[in-house]
């Protein structure tokens, strides 16, 4: 019981990444199938989320910097230390003032990644639609059952 | 910026250069002036890629650091024997196929889409070179996407000379993203077992802390998702009517590239993340990837010899020539390895150069079927030899480019001890007989429908498609008396993947 509990997240993205995987295969409308598409992916968006997921974390946002005090400056001096990071990296980390010490925080990084993915997850399902509407215009139908039916009119009546 | 720097720098450069290009190219407008535009980009992207690959070859693999962010934790550009070829020859094959496209171009997408479409072209050649180029395991599914996303549409443009190409792009885009998504998943679930990206550091953690359930489904989702994208024999189905139906130039680029850096990827994870040599990747080559290799040779080999278009001919021929790729590496060993590299060079020679001819073909006479070549002998005798010598070089007949990697490849399996993969080798090159016989008995043998004046003219075919043919039919033999380059880097490549470890 406690391994369904704790694993509760993969169980509702393997419902929603096979949901989504099934509609593609089975449905034979081409906008539904989009629909599966963007479903199917989604899930795996929320699989890189949940695994960042530290329990009883703050978001790995900076609050504050206790050492510059005000929190004006903070924007700022993130900058400074963004710029650094290289250099900060190849130090003794003992020397080194880490802002984040002591907190515990969910892992940002596949936020970020998965900020990535959705544009391209977009860009897909814009040139997926781009296309439903020049197939709509030269088939008349977005039902893959029909146009198959129609190459197969052509094909038959070429030879 | 002196010169130094930009050759220092010539690793990004490589990617960057046809990606702000494409941008460019869009805005410009003018049919002309973007294709001029392009073709500059192209010659510069090639000109840097044969910077890295003169590096390369002076025994030094490049590392360059994105933003100077150090290794583990910015984005790595890894250039190593293995993917400079594959750099080397997308840039190569953008370049040619640009060379090759304008007038195709002119009479298959309507004149207003041009500037559009070039730089689409160009995004989509970024792409697959940052494929090739990057270290880094997320980056890769990035540029993948660039690349496919971008391939989707040029594919697409086709529509104007036959509409099944929007239905053939849609399909490519429905099973290009689900093995996309395949792959980021899989990149999720190695993320989740080792904590990084990078797939050197990858290796290294994997190769500390041995496999566990999460890295072995890992690994399946990859193979399958980089499947979908290389036309592994069971995931093939979108490939046909897509390289059929979309413009001829785009054709010659897919079919020489873009199946292939899908391939290299696969390489790359199966060699060099989870290093060779663990026991379910074993299990996977022997009992998998071997026998679906197989498979692909010859059932595809024989749809292909069923074939009356004869793109979608040369688009089955080429997911059999992936089968002899994905036999070679299944093997194992570094002469597998290599033979398979060398395959994946040489194939991309020949494709490119075949689809070109048919390219040209069809701009003179309209030639969509084999029946409607009869006579090409003799109404186009340059482009009917240039398809012969591509097609023999296809079937593997010495003097000839194909006869040294199907050489190596029987070498390698026997080698191996794989004796029916010598004979698989040999059937599908008897099948591939049949069906590039067939192309060649019909354009000599057969005498060119008669005209109204009753006597068999000889088309003109543009000047600027016959040079790019024939740069690479001249290849074709070049790389039969002077294999050294792609086998020295096939060779070192293998080497590094199966001696080196995780390197």
């Amino acid at each position: 019981m406690d391994f369904f509990v704790g694993h509760f997240n993969y169980w509702v993205i393997i419902t929603l990444m096979m949901t989504g995987l099934y509609v593609v295969i089975s449905t034979g409308n081409l906008v539904k199938k989009l629909v599966g598409i963007g479903l199917f992916q989604t899930s795996v968006f929320q699989l890189y989320i949940s695994l960042s997921k530290v329990r009883g974390a703050q978001p790995p946002i900076l609050e504050k910097l206790p050492k510059y005090g005000s929190a004006e400056k903070t924007s700022q001096t993130v900058t400074e230390l963004t710029a650094t990071i290289p250099q900060v990296t190849a130090l003794d980390p003992a020397s080194v003032y880490d802002p984040l010490m002591g907190v515990v925080y969910s892992n940002p990084l596949p936020h970020v990644l998965i900020l990535t993915a959705i544009v391209v997850g977009v860009a897909t399902l814009a040139v997926g639609l781009a296309l439903v509407v020049r197939i709509r215009e030269a088939y008349g139908t977005i039902e893959e059952d029909a146009i198959d039916e129609a190459e197969y009119k052509i094909e038959v009546n070429a030879s | 910026m002196s010169f130094e720097m930009l050759l220092s720098n010539a690793a990004a450069l490589v990617v960057v250069v046809p990606l702000l290009g494409g941008a460019i190219a869009m805005l410009l407008g003018s049919s002309r002036l973007a294709w001029s535009w392009s073709l500059i980009c192209a010659l510069v992207t090639f000109s840097l890629a044969l910077v890295l690959l003169a590096g390369v070859l002076g025994g030094q693999n490049i590392s360059y650091e994105m933003g100077a962010w150090v290794s583990p934790l910015g984005i790595l550009f890894e250039i190593d024997a293995l993917n400079v070829l594959l750099i080397t020859l997308v840039s190569a094959m953008g370049l040619l196929a640009l060379l090759y496209g304008l007038p195709t171009i002119d009479q298959e997408v309507d004149r207003h889409q041009h500037a559009m479409f070039f730089g689409t072209f160009l995004i989509c050649v970024a792409g697959l070179i940052g494929v090739s180029i990057t270290g880094d395991a997320f980056n890769v599914f990035v540029f993948l996407e660039v690349s496919s996303i971008s391939t989707y549409v040029l594919v697409a443009m086709g529509s104007k000379q036959n509409r099944q190409a929007l239905t053939a792009s849609f399909n490519y885009l429905i099973l290009g993203t689900i093995g996309a998504t395949f792959f980021v998943i899989g990149v999720g679930l190695l993320y989740m077992a080792t904590g990084t990206l990078n797939m050197a550091d990858i290796s290294r953690v994997l190769a500390e802390t041995g496999s566990d359930r999460v890295v072995r489904a890992a690994f399946a989702f990859i193979v399958i998702g980089l499947g979908l994208k290389t036309a592994m024999f069971p995931l093939h189905t979108w490939l046909p009517n897509a390289y059929a139906f979309s413009p001829s130039m785009i054709g010659v680029f897919l079919a020489s590239t873009a199946t292939k850096v899908a391939l290299y990827m696969l390489i790359r994870f199966l060699y060099s993340v989870f290093s060779a040599g663990q026991s379910f990747e074993t299990a996977m080559f022997d009992y998998v990837l071997a026998p679906m290799a197989v498979t692909a040779m010859i059932v595809c080999s024989v749809q292909a010899s069923f074939q009356s278009d004869v793109r979608r001919l040369l688009a089955y021929s080429s997911v059999a020539q992936i089968g002899y790729m994905l036999l070679g590496l299944s093997m194992g060993t570094v002469a597998g390895l290599a033979a398979a590299l060398i395959h994946l060079f040489n194939h991309a020679l020949m494709k490119g150069a075949l689809f070109m001819a048919v390219g040209i073909a069809g701009l003179g006479l309209g030639v969509v079927r084999i029946s409607e070549m009869r006579g090409l002998g003799k109404t186009m005798p340059l482009t009917a030899a240039g398809l012969s010598i591509a097609g023999l070089s296809l079937m593997g007949v010495p003097l000839t480019a194909g006869f040294i990697s199907k050489y190596y490849l029987v070498i390698a399996a026997l080698e191996r001890g794989w004796w029916w993969a010598v004979v698989a080798i040999v059937v599908s090159s008897v099948l591939a007989i049949f069906y590039v016989g067939r192309m060649i008995e019909v354009m000599y043998l057969q005498e060119p429908p008669k005209t109204t004046d009753d006597a068999a003219v000889t088309v003109r075919s543009p000047i600027l498609p016959l040079i790019a043919l024939y740069v690479l039919v001249i290849a074709n033999v070049w790389f039969f008396f002077d294999p050294s380059l792609p086998m020295g880097l096939a060779n070192t490549a293998a080497n590094e993947l199966i001696g080196g470890g995780g390197s």
